[in-house]
């Protein structure tokens, strides 16, 4: 009786999409597809059963070589079925794997996907005889289309172990892929393409640096037309006529108290979206107004960037920087993810290989990455007061992620190999694909993030009435003033940072006769200084506690030395 | 007949036979589930500057590969 199938295949071939053609709506965990370190769940009808379904990281190999295949390789362990998912377009590669997973005695259906793609490259795969030959069902699908997919369910009933193959060695694992390869695949020519020639340029290094800063600048700037364009006529009219009158009913039907503070704000004061601090008003509109809106655009150019393949060149154009930070290429993959969320950004720190490694880009990630809540918040506060003191946030970040990364490169123990990583063919990016990863990922911002932002606000007001904030806020004054030049309320919006980093930025403005050099300060040492409880408890996770305190010691030494510098030089005392 | 070299001598674009894989066992293994083996026909696409890797072909398939991984594979160039 099957009651697991698991998903396996190697990394970039499209598992995830399989899976979310099988599962339908019920995916139960978190997902980050594309860089899926962290396995999904779902379940599935099949013949009126429901059955699991796991979808497992990428992995080239059952023997793993970091923490995602191990992670791969455990999953496989307990499972009734594996559903082996291929890219026909790189048959020999892929069928590494499959020879493993044949060896191991456990019912496999190998799913041959991008079946589509084969045709255009002159490929042409006879699946009938591959299955006599390996003894398993070979099913061709196109995930992206859904096409095949049907098939793939319908061959659950007749897989079974394959009993012609034997366990062996390496060596003869590749001998008997080439014989395979030599009875099923027949390659016509293949001439010189367009698609190969931007290849090349976009990895040769004379012009694929320029051709990545381009990428990067328009990516953002992307980012921002979306984002903004979303506020401007879709949220912010919505907000401010409807949702405002609601809340100037409400306000009145509440009447002054404490129920008032909490869910509005200050009673007899004109209600202000971002300064109030009502459950109702500052808890809803910050994440639904002002970030969601950037959120959705940096997810979305982000998924495009993953589905087309480039993000592996870049990797590959960066690596030799990121080599001396202590990582390598590959560590440019946390740092995008986190701008998004740091969550998932410290989640991707798995896919590198050492201990060293992940502690370096996990502690810079926390330090010198702000997530897109908190960057949505700092252009929503300090772009009205011009380029320069934004300019003044983000050159400081840049230049701490460089230097403390050469710093921990030289003292952080342990090896920092180099990058191996594969690098795909172009592809077109699906748009049905790419809206469906953006939306959930989106999903999963509304899900954490929202209850996240009410608990803030919420506590941050209970707080206020016990008066724990104003005399945490008198206790601190003296530290903030002297070490940062700042006026002593700061000290509870860096408090607030620790449950959500927007609202912190947020109740920077609420601060009375506060500068906007001041201001700056403040917003950069939001960043550093910690990070959201979200993300330290699954850095906690991933670095283990002994670690996570060294790289909170880093975290809080960074931000006290930062401060001081930048109101030396910033405020010249 | 061509004398071999490591890897990373050769120049972008040009063409060479896996000769021999030095390293650890698990170096060895770690290219050989990527079908870097003794005997493959590989091809250098491009090289960073910088002492930065190198993207490398092999059969249908591309890699970015450091310089110390490409200077422990040695090639005969065709």
């Amino acid at each position: 009786m099957i009651k697991k199938i698991v998903l396996m295949g190697n990394p970039n071939v499209g598992k995830s999409v399989v899976f979310s053609r099988l599962t339908g709506a019920n995916v139960i965990s978190s997902n980050y597809p594309g860089t899926t370190v962290d396995f999904s769940k779902g379940k599935m009808r099949f013949e009126g059963k429901t059955i699991e379904i796991v979808d497992a990281p990428g992995t080239y190999s059952l023997e793993p070589s970091n923490k995602a295949e191990e992670v791969a390789s455990e999953m496989f362990k307990n499972a009734d079925l594996v559903i082996n998912v291929i890219d026909a377009t790189n048959l020999e590669r892929n069928l590494y794997l499959s020879l493993e997973l044949l060896e191991r005695n456990i019912p496999v259906i190998i799913a041959l996907n991008l079946w589509d793609e084969t045709k255009h490259l002159g490929i042409h795969i006879d699946e009938k005889k591959m299955e006599k030959l390996l003894g398993v069902p070979c099913v061709p699908i196109v995930a992206l289309t859904g096409e095949g997919i049907k098939d793939l369910v319908s061959s659950i009933k007749k897989a079974k172990s394959p009993k012609k193959i034997k366990p062996t060695s390496e060596e003869a694992r590749w001998i008997e892929i080439g014989q395979i390869i030599k009875k099923v695949e027949r390659i016509e020519h293949k001439h010189h393409s367009i698609r190969d020639r931007i290849e090349d340029l976009t990895i040769n290094p004379i012009t694929g640096v320029p051709i990545a800063i381009g990428i990067i600048f328009s990516a953002f700037w992307i980012v921002r037309l979306i984002g903004e364009s979303l506020i401007e006529h879709v949220l912010d009219p919505l907000f401010n006529t409807f949702y405002l009158r609601l809340m100037e009913r409400l306000s009145d039907i509440l009447g002054p108290g404490f129920i008032h503070t909490l869910l509005i704000g200050e009673y007899g004061v004109e209600i202000e979206f971002i300064e109030s601090l009502g459950v109702l008003t500052t808890g809803l509109y910050v994440p639904i107004a002002v970030v969601l809106p950037y959120i959705i655009a940096f997810y979305f150019m982000l998924s495009v960037l993953e589905d087309t393949g480039y993000l592996p060149r870049l990797a590959t154009l960066v690596d030799n920087v990121f080599h001396k930070l202590g990582m390598h290429g590959h560590g440019i993959v946390p740092m995008f993810l986190g701008l998004g969320c740091n969550v998932p950004g410290a989640l991707a720190t798995r896919t590198l290989e050492t201990r060293k490694q992940r502690f370096i880009s996990a502690t810079l990630l926390a330090i010198s990455i702000p997530c897109m809540a908190q960057l949505a918040m700092v252009f929503g506060i300090l772009g009205k007061y011009g380029i320069y003191y934004l300019g003044i946030v983000f050159l400081t970040l840049g230049i701490l992620y460089i230097i403390l990364g050469l710093i921990m490169n030289k003292f952080v123990k342990g090896e920092s190999p180099e990058i191996f990583l594969e690098i795909p063919p172009y592809r077109r990016p699906s748009l049905k694909a790419t809206l469906k990863k953006t939306w959930m990922r989106v999903r999963w911002f509304l899900k954490e993030a929202i209850p996240f932002l009410f608990l803030g606000v919420a506590i941050i007001n209970i707080l206020y009435a016990v008066g724990f904030l104003q005399w945490l806020g008198t206790v601190l004054a003296p530290v903030m003033q002297g070490l940062f030049g700042l006026p002593g309320e700061t000290s509870t919006a860096l408090v607030t940072g620790f449950l959500r980093k927007d609202i912190a930025v947020g109740m920077l403005l609420t601060i009375e006769g506060i500068t906007p050099i001041q201001l700056t300060i403040a917003a950069t040492m939001l960043t550093i200084y910690f990070p959201c409880v979200a993300t330290f408890a699954v850095l906690i996770r991933e670095l283990g506690i002994k670690d996570m305190i060294k790289s909170a010691a880093i975290m809080i030494t960074t931000a006290f030395l930062v401060g001081i510098i930048m109101k030396i030089i910033l405020l010249g005392v | 007949m061509h004398r071999t070299k490591p890897l990373v001598h050769l120049q972008p674009k040009k063409k060479a036979r896996i000769i021999s894989i030095h390293g650890g066992h698990q170096f060895c293994r770690r290219m050989c589930v990527m079908n870097l083996r003794v005997g493959q026909i590989i091809e250098v696409v491009s090289k960073q500057p910088f002492m930065g890797p190198l993207t490398i072909s092999v059969g249908n398939c591309k890699m970015t590969i450091g310089r110390g991984m490409a200077h422990k594979i040695h090639v005969e160039e065709i």
